[in-house]
């Protein structure tokens, strides 16, 4: 750089400034350190004056910093004078003579102690708003339901089959994988350990069971609530964010029905197929894993697996499926409609809409756990 | 003044698929002018202004902006250049997750290295310079009217002291003495700061208020540029159309009088 920005003389009473060289953006800091450096100078002398004849360029920055020294100087009981400034640069200096003059209100910094509780407070009111919304969300859904019912036209078919194509029809080799995976670890795991007592063949059992009542439907839900409640939340969130929704609405639709009635009815569907097709895909991985690893021939898996589950089993994973259908889009609407003006906000309902679903359809499968004990299935 | 236009393109052909969009097309802008840029929808007005910033790729032709040629630039060149130049875009494309204040102080942030003190000045100033007061600072985009996040856009724009500015549909979507007064703001400071503005409008008031020079975009070329007396006389039938049209030539007639 080379050049110096400020120099400042002292001659008797008088404190001559001369500026040089570049008063822009890219030198602002370095001469801010100037200019707040020369400020504190003044009160020695009686007379002051910046030359600014030396200056090579100037903008808004540099502009300012002359503003922001003339003002120190000003405060201190000074008159500064500023010459060699040129003409089309004494109009930039006005403009910056009438900013900065009334500073900002200072938002009030809150203490510590009253912000946490007022973080839970707030926290506690939206557990409460968040249940009022998903019973909001639910009421809403059931009135379209009813409606759609009685004028059966109303009903949107090919946006059904469209939601169904993308929830139901692309999940299914991923869901298979996965719960292929899973059926196959679980068996390995259990021809593993019961090994240890001669009691192999328990495993099929342990399989059969744990994949019909439990693992295939949480397994199934779990992925649904990741891949299609996630992008129920951010379709609907920028649609809400671009005034899509308001759009409908003013048209004379209803966005629940619209929107939301298909995309939930969809799901509803989807997870008992899945869980279906997921719990078959356990089923096979786990022979596949008890053939080749634990030595049981198919015919024995089968003979084994029909003695061990019933009906009973099968239908309570069934029974629950569709209900996790609903808390999953129920959530995943609820959320979407939740989403304000910003990026950030749908990244947010995104996540929330994701983590509450998957949440509770854990808890929803603790009260069918409790509810199918109590009626002895 | 015989000096360099500060933008020079040449040559220039643009398209999307089988679609020409800007064919064959030269335009010079020179420094401290406002230039608007006209043309029907779909001309290739915003096109223009992307492929200049580099947003879109071109397939022929060359684009000198402030004596540097784009393609021949490299990494360190065109960061040098950007910050030269500032965007104000059509819909103001605001950090939304930033407040107005962060926003204006972004470019900054990221180019120099200032205090928090100065930085946090900068922004209210530029932001009292484009008609905003402090207290809308600590607003969000997403509370701001249409106006408002047209100027805080501006302050943006503003935020490194470009010596070109350009403008997308400045006025578009503000009522006509909210277009009035930024057309105002936007010359005035032209004038301070010694700025270069390429705007691309379809506000024909602007046109008359703001802009030094007009070009006129139709068929993928610059069919008409000139000072409006030039738009006046030109025979082209869009050109003609435009300006000596139902609400031009309200407009014309007023100026005319006036």
């Amino acid at each position: 750089m080379g050049e110096v920005l400020l120099t400042s003389k002292l001659k008797g009473e008088r404190l001559e400034l001369a500026a040089a060289g570049p008063w822009t953006a890219a030198h602002a800091s370095e001469l801010e350190a100037l200019v707040d450096r020369v400020a504190g100078e003044a009160p020695q002398a009686k007379k002051v004056s910046i030359d600014m004849t030396g200056v090579s360029e100037f903008d808004t920055f540099g502009a300012w910093l002359l503003e922001r020294l003339t003002r120190a100087w000003t405060a201190a009981g000074q008159k500064p004078a500023i010459v060699g400034l040129p003409k089309h640069d004494r109009g930039l200096l006005e403009e910056m003579h009438g900013v900065n003059r009334e500073p900002p209100r200072a938002s009030a910094r809150e203490n510590r102690i009253v912000g946490a509780l007022a973080a839970i407070g707030r926290g506690a009111a939206g557990l409460g708003r968040g249940f009022m919304l998903f019973a909001d969300m639910l009421g809403a859904v059931g009135v379209a339901t009813l409606r759609v019912l009685r004028h059966p036209s109303e009903f949107r078919l090919t946006s059904t089959i469209n939601q169904f194509d993308r929830v139901a029809w692309q999940a299914v080799p991923i869901i298979l994988l996965i719960t292929f995976l899973i059926g196959a670890i679980i068996s390995q795991q259990g021809i593993f350990h019961f090994r240890k007592f001669g009691a192999e063949l328990y495993s099929v059992d342990l399989v059969g069971i744990l994949v019909l009542r439990e693992i295939g439907v949480l397994i199934v839900a779990i992925m649904v609530a990741g891949r299609s409640g996630s992008s129920y939340t951010a379709e609907i969130g920028s649609m809400k964010m671009r005034e899509e929704i308001d759009a409908l609405r003013t048209m004379g639709f209803d966005p629940v029905e619209v929107l939301i009635l298909p995309r939930i009815l969809v799901l509803v569907i989807a997870l008992p197929v899945l869980t279906f097709l997921g719990s078959m895909a356990a089923l096979y991985g786990g022979g596949l894993v008890a053939w080749l690893y634990g030595g049981i021939s198919p015919d024995i898996y089968l003979s084994r697996l029909t003695e061990a589950i019933s009906l009973t089993h099968f239908k309570v994973g069934m029974l629950k499926a569709p209900f996790m259908g609903l808390v999953i889009g129920i959530v995943a609407c609820a959320e979407g409609l939740k989403v304000k003006g910003s990026a950030e906000s749908l990244g947010l309902q995104t996540t929330a809409s994701v983590v509450e679903s998957i949440f509770l359809v854990i808890v929803l499968d603790g009260i069918f756990a409790i509810f199918f004990a109590s009626i002895g299935m | 003044m015989a000096q360099e236009p500060v933008i020079k393109v040449r040559d220039l052909v643009v398209g999307f698929g089988d679609q020409t969009v800007l064919d064959h097309l030269s335009l010079d802008v020179r420094g401290g002018e406002i230039l608007g840029v006209v043309g029907a929808s779909g001309a290739g007005k915003s096109v223009l202004l992307r492929t200049i910033i580099g947003l879109l790729p071109k397939r022929h032709g060359s684009i000198e902006v402030l004596g540097v040629d784009l393609d021949q630039a490299n990494e360190q060149q065109r960061r040098a250049l950007e910050r030269r130049w500032g965007i104000l875009f059509q819909q103001g494309a605001l950090f939304s997750s930033l407040t107005v204040r962060e926003n204006v102080q972004f470019p900054m942030r990221e180019n120099l290295d200032l205090s928090p003190r100065l930085m946090d000045e900068m922004a209210l100033a530029k932001l009292e310079m484009v008609g905003l007061t402090p207290d809308d600072a600590n607003k969000y985009p997403a509370e701001l009217s249409g106006g408002m996040t047209k100027r805080v856009a501006l302050a943006r724009a503003l935020a490194l002291d470009p010596e070109i500015v350009f403008l997308d549909e400045p006025t578009s979507g503000l009522d006509p003495i909210s277009a009035g007064d930024f057309d105002e703001l936007i010359r005035t400071l032209q004038q301070t700061l010694g700025l270069t503005v390429f705007m691309v409008t379809h506000d024909l008031e602007s046109l008359y208020t703001a802009c030094d020079r007009i070009a006129v975009l139709a068929d993928g070329k610059v069919v008409a540029d000139g000072p409006l007396e030039t738009m006046l006389e030109s025979k082209h039938p869009w050109v003609k159309n435009y300006f000596q049209g139902k609400r031009g030539g309200l407009l014309v007639d007023r100026r005319v009088s006036a």
